[in-house]
């Protein structure tokens, strides 16, 4: 038996309505992979491969250190240094201290953030502790290691940076 | 659809509809029943209610804001109140109301028998008092109810929600199944069940502008069923779409929240663009000027209101370049609406008009809602917006276009079509005490916003600088003014269907179109021949 006019129509305005609703959740991939490509919202990426071209001695920028623990990280976890100033194109290393406050062995992923978020894809790290996973045991501590240096290219409009990392417990993952 | 035009057929014509005895009968009557319009009526019914419910919650808003300092009530319910208002007057009283008018006059307006899926128009009905039930519990659980605002930003609404979230995240999928619902149906009416010779280009701008807002709403209610299931997963099962710890970002549910809400905001306006489309030719005895402007301007606002949402946004952080996207588009909107108004005014151009009721609602409609557009074309402007994003002129903005434009619709639609439907005369007199009261009382609320938020007060705050005091306090008075004359409204209303005069026909003798060929009150069962449309 053919659909009648009518239940064709039901049914394809059904459709729209399942399309959308998957349209709702394709729209965090299509997201991500917009400020991905456009190097906006401060989503960092790990592409390290490119060495300073040249120091930029004409001007100082200073770039902030926020470090937070999302709730499920009962870490004590901070910037050893909360702010440098560094010319464009320097290269500086630093650490953050991270101290598993726990009595078992708990693994992290830091999540960087950066504002503005223009400002993210200027910021070149050549060593960074959110690269892989850290493990501590119950009650270790460590300084974890950051190198990095600000692309020459960074507009001169931008004249202070936050760097952001917030730890996310992915033990056992 | 075969089988419910035979089941009407067999019926004897104007037999009214099936009430069994005492209360059950009652009950029975309207939890059961499939009539277009008794279904319109349990929506205007509950939207009637709910309009006297959130409006209780804003004059809680304003009494509190009558003077700095806090008076009632603390801050954390006074964030329940600001969000309870906008999730009901929206959900609650405008969508409601629209789809009861919907169910009542689409069918009588392309001469159909009934809605296209009477069953299912039962449950998009029923849906809704249950989500409001579920809605309004949260105000009595521990930890109150939610308190982030109508917009409910992540993550007000996920880390830092109180628990009853949950409750309202369900509530929200039901109004959503229940409006998808409703509007396939008004979709498959619209499509399917025209009389012979209604061809597209003839059907009245009413059903035209809820074909539009039934496509938009199908559109996009899934996609905030969508953001509010991403809500209660990063509230429940540990994803974190919304969560910077996470690798996620609170500002992407702004975006999936705002390609719903812009494209929303016409759901709410567009069929009041419909209401005075019939409203303004019927008391100015000229037929509508240019009625296929009309229809592209409806489509192709419907159309932009996709690509604008960012507007929102402005101060988020997006690129210069989106920026100015989205300002230009937000401006273009500008010139169907123009064109709207323009057609308005012309069709009442030399037209012999008289000023009934539901003219005057109109007319002060074509007035105020475009005040509430020029606000927005301010708003819409980047630079600008910087200053005034989350202001009270932003609050003055939506509550031009909302207040004094969509509910004043509402109101001249009910006083237009209430002949029409019960067959009684409404009070004229206590109609236009009404409507005085109503559109000064509207403009002492909302027009002083406009200078608050230019000086700086921020919206969502239930204290404030001393040096706003007196534009607030001309707010508040307003506001309870505006209040109690819509108890004026409600007798008038109820006056009419129990008590008012017999009308005569013809109830509008300016008024055209195929729902005024039938007896007022219509049949209860109208149009099981079809009529022969010229």
């Amino acid at each position: 038996m053919s659909m009648s006019k009518q239940t064709r129509l039901v049914s394809l305005l059904f459709g729209v309505v399942v399309f959308m609703f998957g349209f709702g959740f394709a729209l965090v991939p299509i997201y991500n992979s917009l400020c991905k490509t456009l190097g906006i919202n401060g989503k960092v990426t790990q592409d390290n491969s490119q060495a300073a071209s040249g120091v930029d001695m004409s001007r100082e920028v200073t770039v902030e250190f926020v470090a937070t623990n999302s709730a499920a990280v009962p870490w004590a976890f901070y910037p050893n240094v909360t702010k440098v100033k560094l010319h464009p194109g320097e290269s500086t290393r630093l650490s953050f201290y991270a101290e598993n406050k726990t009595n078992f062995p708990m693994t992290v992923q830091a999540i960087p953030s950066v504002t503005p978020g223009l400002a993210a894809k200027y910021i070149k790290k050549t060593e960074c502790f959110c690269f892989a996973r850290q493990t501590l045991k119950g009650h270790e501590a460590m300084d974890m290691p950051l190198i990095f240096h600000l692309d020459p290219a960074l507009p001169s409009k931008i004249s202070t940076v936050t760097l952001a990392y917030t730890l996310f417990d992915v033990t056992g993952r | 659809m075969s089988q419910s035009m035979a089941h009407h057929a067999a019926h004897d014509e104007h037999h009214g509809p099936a009430q069994g005895k005492g209360v059950f009968g009652f009950i029975k009557r309207w939890l059961f029943t499939t009539n277009h319009k008794d279904i319109g009526t349990l929506y205007l019914w509950l939207a009637m209610t709910s309009f006297f419910l959130a409006g209780a919650m804003a004059l809680v808003i304003r009494a509190e804001l009558f003077e700095p300092g806090l008076q009632f009530v603390n801050p954390n319910f006074f964030n329940q109140m600001t969000t309870m208002h906008g999730l009901i007057m929206l959900f609650g009283v405008v969508m409601p109301a629209f789809t009861g008018m919907a169910n009542w006059q689409i069918p009588m307006m392309i001469g159909a028998p009934d809605m296209a899926l009477p069953r299912l128009n039962n449950w998009s009905f029923w849906l809704l008092p249950f989500a409001f039930a579920l809605l309004l519990s949260t105000m009595f659980h521990s930890g109150g109810g939610p308190n982030f605002g109508w917009t409910m930003y992540a993550p007000l609404s996920t880390k830092y929600a109180p628990a009853s979230t949950d409750f309202m995240i369900f509530s929200v999928h039901m109004m959503g199944l229940s409006s998808i619902m409703g509007s396939i149906n008004i979709i498959a009416t619209i499509l399917n069940l025209r009389a012979p010779g209604m061809n597209l280009m003839k059907m009245p701008m009413f059903v035209w502008t809820w074909l539009i807002t039934a496509f938009l709403l199908i559109a996009i209610m899934p996609v905030l069923a969508g953001a509010v299931t991403m809500m209660l997963a990063d509230r429940h099962f540990g994803t974190s779409f919304f969560d910077a710890a996470g690798g996620g970002d609170p500002i992407l549910f702004q975006h999936v929240f705002w390609f719903f809400g812009h494209p929303e905001v016409y759901v709410l306006v567009l069929p009041a663009f419909g209401v005075i489309s019939e409203v303004i030719p019927t008391f100015s005895r000229k037929p509508l000027f240019g009625y296929h402007f009309m229809v592209y301007a409806t489509v192709s606002i419907a159309a932009l209101s996709f690509i604008v949402w960012a507007h929102h946004m402005f101060t988020t952080g997006i690129p210069l370049g989106a920026e100015l996207f989205f300002m230009y588009t937000t401006m273009l909107i500008a010139v169907p609406t123009g064109i709207k108004v323009f057609n308005w005014v012309s069709t009442m151009f030399k037209g012999a008009m008289t000023f009934e009721t539901p003219m005057l609602f109109a007319i002060a409609f074509v007035f105020l809602f475009t005040i509430g557009g020029f606000t927005g074309l301010m708003l819409a402007l980047v630079p600008a917006d910087y200053q005034y994003q989350d202001t009270y002129f932003v609050v003055g903005h939506f509550h031009y276009v909302l207040v004094p434009g969509v509910i004043f619709s509402l109101f001249a639609a009910t006083y237009y079509w209430l002949p029409k439907w019960t067959g009684k005369r409404y009070n004229e007199c206590l109609g236009k005490w009404h409507f005085w009261l109503s559109v000064i009382s509207v403009n002492i609320t909302f027009f002083p916003m406009h200078f608050l938020g230019l000086a700086g007060m921020p919206r969502r705050i239930p204290d404030y600088a001393l040096q706003f005091t007196n534009f607030n306090m001309v707010a508040s008075v307003g506001a309870f003014i505006f209040g109690f004359s819509q108890l004026l409204f409600l007798y008038n209303v109820i006056h009419t269907v129990r008590k008012g005069k017999k009308v005569e026909e013809p109830v509008w003798e300016g008024a055209h179109g195929l729902e005024w060929t039938l007896s007022s009150p219509p049949p209860y069962h109208s149009f099981t021949e079809p009529p022969e449309v010229k």
